[in-house]
């Protein structure tokens, strides 16, 4: 005699618990923070430039070491569009987002097959080869003087980008929350689903019907358009496109977002961005010369520790709240069989 | 009755060894029937030829007539044939209600749906209950596969696949590695199999065998060896003399 609710449990899961709202409205009470909005953007842009890639590593387990070829492209498409085409932010991020679409459905069937060490060299060869051909294309992408005279018009006809990044910051937060709302859609999905169990058992995976290969190029195409959206949006908030949008360093930076923040539960982008940044600026005004060899250091511990950590951390301090919450209150899990909808 | 499944002239090669050897056997509709040989016969090759885990070297594969010898292992899934494994292949990381909901999605091809929530299918949480009642693992449904006892994941490999709800199932070495005391649920659950199931049943212990099966095959070094109804396979000495051969490295 067991009382399972199978309806109740799959329709539970997808529901918002509070700390996501917590960590929204957070987010947004960023917005009163004139100071630090320029850094904000920042902290936005590459927490959905990780947020790209956790979806690839921490759902469908493709490792990449060269993500940041996506970042480039969007980046540099961006800039093009504007300085030749339009320079309307919304139609560049659209641009960018369906070349980089384009772009990374080719480059998908280089990653569908092979070991993780095939795919992180291939990943890694495409992002170089991108940045040789941005450098070389001088002509068209201003080469090492990187890309200038990018004039952005308004922001929907309205707003003007300022010195101060109001504008910026803004424009990169609400683009950041709505593709993350869609990510969440996408993982809470049967399609969602499918990606976590190829993770887990590709063999198993297609034992029980599921399309690996397209359901794998599906995802790599649709990271790569959230990259692309990333680096155009670094190009219209900073009106400028370095090489460097397809260094490895950018590559290699990413990755340790997704591990500092922990892969595979959609918030660790983003805390992992927000970490990073923090301790990036604040190691390096510690030790200026040294702060690679501290981040060096942090990420061995934190591969040491498990790369779960972050979420199983937060797992128990959102069960800790809620208990005491209860138990101050007195209701008795009452209100986790209500609210479904 | 009609044909479930076939194989014509199967064969296949590993370097120097032929793991299946001019296999062309029959599966009937409803069947009962078990394949059994020694270990290293090629049992598991042959349900991976049938799955199309691995290509064949030569020969053919028909499900219900229609040849799928060059399909995807995913597309014979969507046709209605389905496996389990010698050896557990689940997803360690999801619970039995994630995997089951999985299977059934995919089978009612909505697996590509990226904007609806899983399990939102009419129907679908009715149905995943009741493959867990029937494979008893309605008590562990939110658990995380990694953690579930031996032989609970052992019951949620079949029931993983029934989930895709197969016309025909092959079962391989289903109670593999179960200990004595925990077997009695996975021999229930093989026998409780709706009859509009067609079942080849791969095993080692006799009684389970003769006690599940109405037909047998007996394959040996690749080829088929012999293949009748229980009491022929029984008292088939050629049959009898290699499990004895078997039983003495065994
Ligand atoms: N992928 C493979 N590569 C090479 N040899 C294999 C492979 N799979 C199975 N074999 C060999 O084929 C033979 C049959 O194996 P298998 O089908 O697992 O036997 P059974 O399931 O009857 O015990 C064994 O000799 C085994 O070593
Ligand atoms: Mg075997």
């Amino acid at each position: 005699m067991s009382n399972v609710n199978v309806p109740h449990l799959l329709l539970s899961r997808h529901r918002w618990r509070w700390p996501e709202i917590a960590f929204w409205l957070a987010a947004f009470a960023c917005l009163l923070m004139p100071s630090k909005h320029l850094i904000l953007n920042e902290i936005a842009i590459l927490a959905l430039f990780a947020l790209s890639l956790d979806l690839i590593l921490g759902y469908a387990g493709i490792v990449s070491l060269g993500h940041a070829a996506f970042l480039g492209a969007g980046a540099y498409i961006a800039g093009l569009f504007a300085i030749h085409v339009n320079g309307d932010p919304l139609l560049g991020l659209l641009a960018a987002a369906a070349a980089c679409g384009v772009l990374g459905f080719i480059t998908s069937f280089l990653v569908l097959r092979g070991s993780d060490l095939t795919r992180l060299m291939i990943t890694l060869g495409v992002a170089l080869l991108l940045g040789e051909i941005a450098n070389r294309a001088a002509w068209l992408t201003g080469g090492a003087d990187g890309l200038q005279g990018i004039t952005m018009g308004r922001l929907l006809g309205l707003f003007e980008f300022d010195l101060y990044g109001r504008t910026s910051f803004t424009y990169s937060l609400v683009v950041l929350f709505v593709l993350f709302l869609l990510a969440r859609r996408l993982i809470h999905s049967p399609f969602g689903h499918s990606l976590t169990a190829i993770r887990d058992n590709p063999l198993r995976a297609a034992a029980v019907g599921i399309p690996v290969k397209r359901r794998l190029i599906a995802i790599y195409t649709f990271a790569a358009i959230y990259a692309g959206i990333a680096g155009a949006l670094l190009t219209q908030t900073t009106q400028f496109v370095g090489l460097d949008v397809l260094s490895f360093q950018r590559s290699a930076d990413v990755m340790l977002v997704v591990i500092i923040g922990g892969a595979g539960y959609l918030y660790g982008g983003l805390i992992g961005a927000l970490g990073f940044k923090f301790l990036q600026d604040w190691l390096s005004a510690l030790t200026p010369q040294y702060w690679h060899f501290w981040i060096g250091l942090i990420l061995v511990a934190l591969v040491l520790i498990g790369r779960d950590r972050p979420r199983r951390l937060l797992h128990s301090v959102q069960k800790y709240v809620t208990n005491r919450w209860q138990s101050l209150t007195g209701s008795k899990a009452a209100g986790s069989s209500t609210g479904g909808a | 009755m009609g044909v479930a499944l076939q194989t014509l002239g199967l064969n296949k090669r590993f370097g120097g060894l032929l793991a299946t050897s001019e296999v062309s056997f029959t599966l009937a509709e409803g069947a009962r029937h078990a394949l059994i040989g020694p270990n290293g016969a090629g049992k598991t090759t042959l349900v991976n030829l049938l799955t199309g885990v691995i290509p064949p070297t030569s020969g053919k594969v028909l499900l219900h007539g229609t040849d799928i010898t060059r399909l995807s292992p995913d597309q014979r899934v969507r046709r209605g044939l389905a496996r389990t494994f010698q050896i557990n292949q689940l997803f360690p990381t999801l619970t039995p209600l994630d995997t089951l909901g999985l299977a059934m999605t995919e089978r009612l091809g909505r697996g590509n749906d990226w904007l609806r929530t899983a399990g939102s299918h009419p129907g679908i949480a009715e149905a995943i209950a009741e493959v867990a009642e029937r494979f008893r693992l309605t008590d562990v449904l939110t658990e995380r596969t990694s953690v579930l006892p031996y032989g609970k994941q052992r019951l949620l490999e079949i029931a993983v696949a029934f989930a895709s709800q197969p016309q025909v199932l092959l079962l391989d070495e289903p109670a593999a590695g179960v200990p004595e005391s925990e077997r009695h649920d996975i021999l229930a659950a093989v026998a409780e199999l709706p009859r509009s199931v067609s079942v080849l049943l791969i095993e080692h212990d006799m009684d389970l065998v003769f006690s599940f099966a109405e037909r047998i095959s007996v394959l040996v070094n690749g080829a088929m060896f012999a293949e009748g109804n229980a009491e022929e396979i029984a008292n088939d000495p050629r049959v009898q003399a290699v499990y004895l051969g078997d039983a003495g490295h065994d």
